[in-house]
């Protein structure tokens, strides 16, 4: 009996001494004390850059490839060594902790300035941004900034969506164009894209309907794959990508189908396949940046630069584009350029028949980026 | 006698595994260090092959690992988790139970402090902090509870059930973040909240508290084990099931008990993930963890305080490793090939404290 007494208090003191351990760590603020926001010029030599991948560059296609590119123009242009941009990839951007990791082994490294380029790495900058108030962080295509050192960073993409739209539109013969969607409406930046390039297939085929399929990610070749096969089935016969592999246009030219692509020109991919595709120039963006924090004149306000800047465009169009592709092309380029088509004008009407934005009206930067959870009208979504 | 014997001689093999006598500790360590140094020789002829000076490497390896406040942090912060799943899973191996399960019950400890770190931030932080910590063992107790009775109701294999159920906890993270505890400001990307500071781990000396539980329960551990009766019993099960049965043992009792415990030591490391390193329950909670745990475990002979230097070894490397990738521009596999050499002969020189190999000796096959 007393042995079983013994026992008993042991277990309870393992269990004790356990949650004692949890609870006895006294409330020590986290934040730490931030001095003087000023901030000071960095001298060439000691600039570091720190780069989070979702891929692999060395890939050699798709999102994170871009994204280096743009990098090592920033290099160039500034002239920078090889030793001072750290990069890591492969992390993913659903695992908070590796997420976590990788930026704080990039503020060791001595990084001043660090880019995380994709959408999940979000919150975990945001509050690295306030642990770390000397280092400036950069993040792709979300929507939060502290105006102090944590800003967001995206383009008009919609614009080259709305371009490639065209060259889907009159290529098309079955008059059915599938979209492979890496996240469903209530993302803005995938609905936006996809409803640019439904008014740009519009505005040469009225007759086309475009299919989507969401694959809930942004990176996964065999999903993609498989949407792709599945708006093949349908009947589509040019699949355009939200996503950043290849795998949908590979799925198409399997087929004998058409295809745009997305991020990097994948003409070379797919070469029976691709049409154009709507590509990113961050080059742009990382030296602009890059420039101002070694300059300390970076604000950290949100960028959202377009196809006057030269961040976004399509990749030169391929052989496989239906003849007069060039010319349409031109026309709207021109017009996007000039200022007359803004793309998201009124009237507009959703696929469920209500008009989200009135004759004479423009929809706002805002709603774009972060509140488009409408399909334009002929978007079905399967 | 004498034709039967010349006649095992001519069959005998060129070479025979025979189990050798027990060791002394200190032999098996010199086994152990020889073994550690032929794996770096090893991996050094690996990484010179790719044409980098493996001094270099391996000196980056090490100072990566310990070369300023944030990287050591960075090290423990690899540590913690790690530890106190190898802990917990050191029962449920003393006992015999192939826990393989550690992954799964540290995701439910993570899931189970994860409930109350999203919908009660407001209660005062000891409260949630203690509740979170007794969540996160229940968690992952409940979860170890499973195969336990399954095995000691119908037999089940316990390898296989524990293994099939880490992949059912992952998918629960899915579910959780795809559907019920969606970040409703997250634009549709699939990911649960980050806490409120409130239902955040306490920092001490820049790593989180998880440290304490961990060296908390070296000591504790390790006296349970040893010294309580129940540890005996565990020990007692785990040499012979039927002897336990003949001292009037109840093993299942023992078997469920010792299985709950397992889980729940590795639910505190679920615990302790989301609320003091992720800030959030993703499905890189446990990444690996409750894997490595088992080498560590396995290793370090079930003692606690091995398990503490091998953890702090592996941590090393793990860190190390990925400062050697971005110095280095070595892609990520380099660093997986590296920690592969290095388990590979760790688990020969294991082989070899255990067995001998006994060659054949030319004369004796015509020596009648």
């Amino acid at each position: 009996m007393k042995k079983k007494l013994l026992s008993l208090i042991l277990t309870a003191v393992m269990a004790a001494s356990v949650l004692t351990a949890c609870g006895t760590a006294d409330s020590k603020d986290s934040s730490t004390a931030t001095e003087s926001t000023e901030k000071e010029a960095i001298a060439l030599e000691d600039f570091k850059v720190g780069v989070i991948h979702i891929g692999d560059p060395a890939d050699g296609s798709g999102y994170s490839f871009t994204h280096d590119q743009g990098i090592v123009e920033m290099q160039e242009e500034l002239g920078l060594e090889d030793s001072q941009v750290i990069r890591k990839n492969n992390i993913a951007d659903g695992d908070a902790v590796a997420t976590r990791t990788a930026i704080e082994e990039c503020i060791e490294e001595g990084c001043q300035l660090i880019f995380g380029t994709s959408w999940g790495y979000m919150d975990t900058m945001e509050e690295l941004a306030e642990e770390y108030p000397e280092v400036m962080f950069s993040h792709a295509t979300g929507y939060k900034s502290n105006g102090t050192n944590f800003n967001n960073y995206f383009g008009r993409i919609y614009q080259a969506r709305f371009l490639s739209g065209i060259a889907a539109g009159m290529k098309t013969e079955t008059d059915k164009i599938g979209y492979v969607a890496a996240m469903d409406n209530q993302n803005s930046e995938v609905t936006g894209g996809i409803n640019a390039f439904a008014m740009g297939v519009e505005s040469v085929n009225p007759d086309a309907v475009i299919y989507v399929k969401v694959t809930n990610t942004w990176f996964d070749p065999t999903l993609e794959g498989q949407a792709a096969e599945a708006l093949l089935d349908m009947g589509c016969d040019v699949i355009a990508q939200h996503q950043d592999t290849t795998a949908p246009q590979l799925a198409a030219q399997n087929r004998g189908a058409w295809s745009c692509g997305y991020n990097s020109d994948m003409t070379k991919d797919a070469p029976k396949a691709h049409l154009t595709a709507p590509i990113w120039n961050w080059g742009v963006y990382y030296t602009l940046t890059a420039k101002a924090v070694m300059e300390g004149t970076w604000d950290a306000a949100n960028y959202y630069g377009g196809m006057d800047d030269g961040l976004v465009d399509i990749s030169p169009l391929s052989e496989n584009c239906a003849e007069g592709t060039a010319e349409k092309i031109e026309e709207a380029r021109a017009k996007i350029l000039d200022g007359s088509l803004k793309i998201f004008e009124g009237s507009l009407f959703d696929n469920e028949g209500n008009e989200v934005c009135k004759e004479g009206e423009t929809i706002s930067d805002a709603d774009i980026t972060g509140n488009m959870t409408w399909y334009y009208k002929n978007v079905e979504v399967k | 006698m004498r034709e039967s014997s010349s006649k095992r001689h001519y069959n005998e093999p060129l070479a025979r595994i025979v189990k050798k006598d027990a060791m002394s500790n200190q032999r098996m360590a010199a086994y152990s260090v020889f073994a550690l140094i032929l794996a770096i020789a090893a991996g050094g002829v690996f990484i010179f092959s790719l044409g980098y000076n493996p001094f270099k490497v391996y000196a980056t390896i090490v100072s990566g690992a310990f070369r300023s406040s944030i990287s050591t942090q960075g090290t423990i912060k690899i540590a913690i988790p790690l530890l106190i799943a190898s802990l917990g899973i050191t029962h449920a191996f003393k006992m015999q139970f192939w826990n393989i399960g550690a992954e799964g019950q540290i995701i439910m400890g993570g899931i189970f402090a994860t409930y109350f770190a999203l919908f009660h931030s407001d209660w005062p932080h000891w409260l949630l902090m203690l509740v979170m910590c007794a969540a996160g063992m229940l968690g992952g107790g409940l979860w170890a509870l499973i195969p336990a009775f399954f095995k000691t109701k119908y037999g089940t294999n316990e390898t296989l059930f524990t293994l099939m159920l880490n992949y059912i906890a992952l998918y629960m993270i899915k579910y959780l973040a795809e559907g019920p505890w969606l970040d409703p400001k997250a634009s549709g990307f699939p990911k649960i909240a980050s806490f409120e500071k409130n239902a955040r781990l306490d920092e001490v000396f820049g790593v989180h508290a998880g440290w304490i539980i961990g060296l908390v329960l070296v000591g504790v551990v390790y006296f349970y084990l040893k010294y309580s009766k129940q540890g005996y019993e565990i020990a007692i099960v785990g040499e012979s099931e039927n002897t336990a049965r003949y001292a009037g043992m109840n093993v299942k009792k023992i078997i469920m008990r010792t299985m709950f415990l397992s889980g729940a030591i590795c639910g505190i490391a679920g615990m302790t993930q989301v609320s003091g390193a992720a800030y959030t329950l993703s499905e890189g909670v446990a990444g690996g963890v409750g894997f490595t745990a088992i080498i560590v475990a396995w290793l370090a002979k079930l003692n606690p305080f091995v398990i503490l230097l091998v953890t702090i070894g592996f941590s090393v490397l793990e860190k190390g490793s990925s400062v050697m990738q971005s110095s280095f521009g070595l892609p990520t596999s380099v660093s997986d090939i590296l920690q592969g050499i290095i388990l590979f002969f760790i688990l020969g020189c294991d082989f070899f404290t255990r067995y001998k190999l006994i060659f054949r000796k030319g004369g004796q096959k015509n020596d009648n």
